[in-house]
């Protein structure tokens, strides 16, 4: 498969103070180092472990992801906002590797 | 006789109790007249037939799932088909092949180049002499124009391929030729289509037409049209091309299926596709 690549949904405008929902989808295996493949050999657990969301510097929210969690990890959440700003969303997969995107969002 | 009250009483308490159960549990099924929309634009599920088709209305399969089947086709973040869908766009901007070409590179901008495409297929191959699906052209150009291995008909490379070009037609209705050359295979396909086969001695109109909207076990039996592929089904946990579902269809009458990309079955496609004509392409669609 191709390379894990993420998915995010964040409206582009919100009112002061209102909370918006923010859904976010990466495409990652998710292998859980429980299976073998045709020889018999254990396939090496590699999944995406650690899932933070920054806005402005700021931790917004943010998630350990254990090898039970199925392929593709979509995570929905919200957040309050106030002010102008970026929101970073990063992805940290068990071979060191980091998937990351920005969305900018305007607060009237 | 106090005893025998007591029973009865008991006996219409669990009567009512399984009579609010089966209300429970029966299936939610859409609203008549709930329409398709993509980002502001709607599609087109249902449709008068053209000549000769025996469907009236012609419905595509998205009427006949759920509404939390259905919401899951109005939003591109929320359908699990667009993960292969990005891959398809990745493959397409990639060299492949010993002449180092990618689809790009001849076929430039896949938005432009590739519109309308789904809609039409499959086509006749005036050069090849034969009838060709999507699949097949794909293959064609692998081989003869990058110089490339083909691709597997079921692979992940291939799916994301015909979802991403098959993206570019979405809202575009069906419109397949059968004129010409095309014609012997139509009738093919139509034969087909009411021939029985299998352990079942099943032959696809007699369900896909004389019972469609009604119950087949716990699924819906639907009109069997093939505007949304490759298609997200959650039975699969992926997308499946238009060959996968008809050999789903025979294994499940007991049937000896064909071959994925045979003829038998690309005979098939286009009297199936017919069948749907001026339906809107909903590639990648999602059912169950």
């Amino acid at each position: 498969m191709a390379a894990p690549k993420p998915r995010v949904k964040v409206p582009k405008k919100a009112s002061k103070g209102e909370v918006i929902t923010i859904k976010t989808l990466i495409s990652h295996p998710m292998e859980s180092g429980q299976r073998k493949d045709k020889k018999g050999e254990v396939i090496p657990r590699q999944i995406i472990n650690k899932f933070t969301c920054e806005y402005n510097g700021q931790v917004v929210f943010s998630c350990d992801l254990e090898p039970a969690v199925s392929a593709n990890p979509y995570l929905e959440f919200n957040a309050k906002v106030e002010d102008s700003g970026t929101f970073k969303f990063t992805w940290l997969d068990d071979d060191g590797s980091t998937y990351s995107t920005e969305n900018k969002l305007t607060v009237e | 006789m106090a005893k025998i009250m007591k029973i009865n009483v008991l006996s219409a308490a669990l009567f009512g109790a399984g009579m609010t159960a089966v209300v429970m549990t029966a299936p939610a099924f859409a609203e008549e007249g709930v329409k398709l929309v993509i980002d502001g634009e709607e599609l087109t599920t249902e449709v008068a037939p053209q000549e000769g088709n025996p469907l009236d209305p012609v419905r595509s399969g998205w009427t006949f799932r759920s509404e939390e089947t259905q919401a899951l086709e109005t939003d591109d973040f929320e359908n699990p088909g667009f993960p292969l869908v990005d891959y398809g766009e990745e493959l397409w901007n990639t060299a492949d092949g010993s002449t180092g070409k990618s689809c790009a590179s001849c076929h430039g901008d896949a938005s432009e180049s590739m519109k309308g495409v789904r809609a039409s297929m499959p086509k006749w191959n005036k050069e090849k002499n034969t009838l060709f699906t999507l699949e097949d052209y794909i293959n064609l150009s692998r081989e003869e124009h990058q110089g490339a291995k083909p691709w597997k008909w079921e692979s992940q490379e291939m799916l994301g391929m015909t979802a991403y070009i098959g993206l570019q037609s979405r809202g575009m209705p069906v419109n397949v030729s059968i004129d010409g050359p095309a014609k012997e295979w139509f009738e093919k396909g139509k034969k087909m289509y009411y021939t029985r086969y299998g352990q079942l001695d099943l032959a696809c109109a007699q369900c896909h037409e004389d019972n469609q909207g009604t119950m087949i076990r716990a699924d819906h039996l639907s009109q069997g049209q093939i505007n949304g592929f490759p298609t997200y089904r959650f039975k699969w946990s992926g997308l499946g091309s238009i060959h996968r579902r008809f050999k789903g269809c025979m294994d499940n009458i007991r049937a000896e299926p064909f071959k994925r990309g045979s003829d038998e079955f690309t005979a098939l496609e286009l009297y199936v596709a017919w069948r749907g004509q001026g339906l809107s392409v909903e590639t990648p669609a999602v059912r169950n």
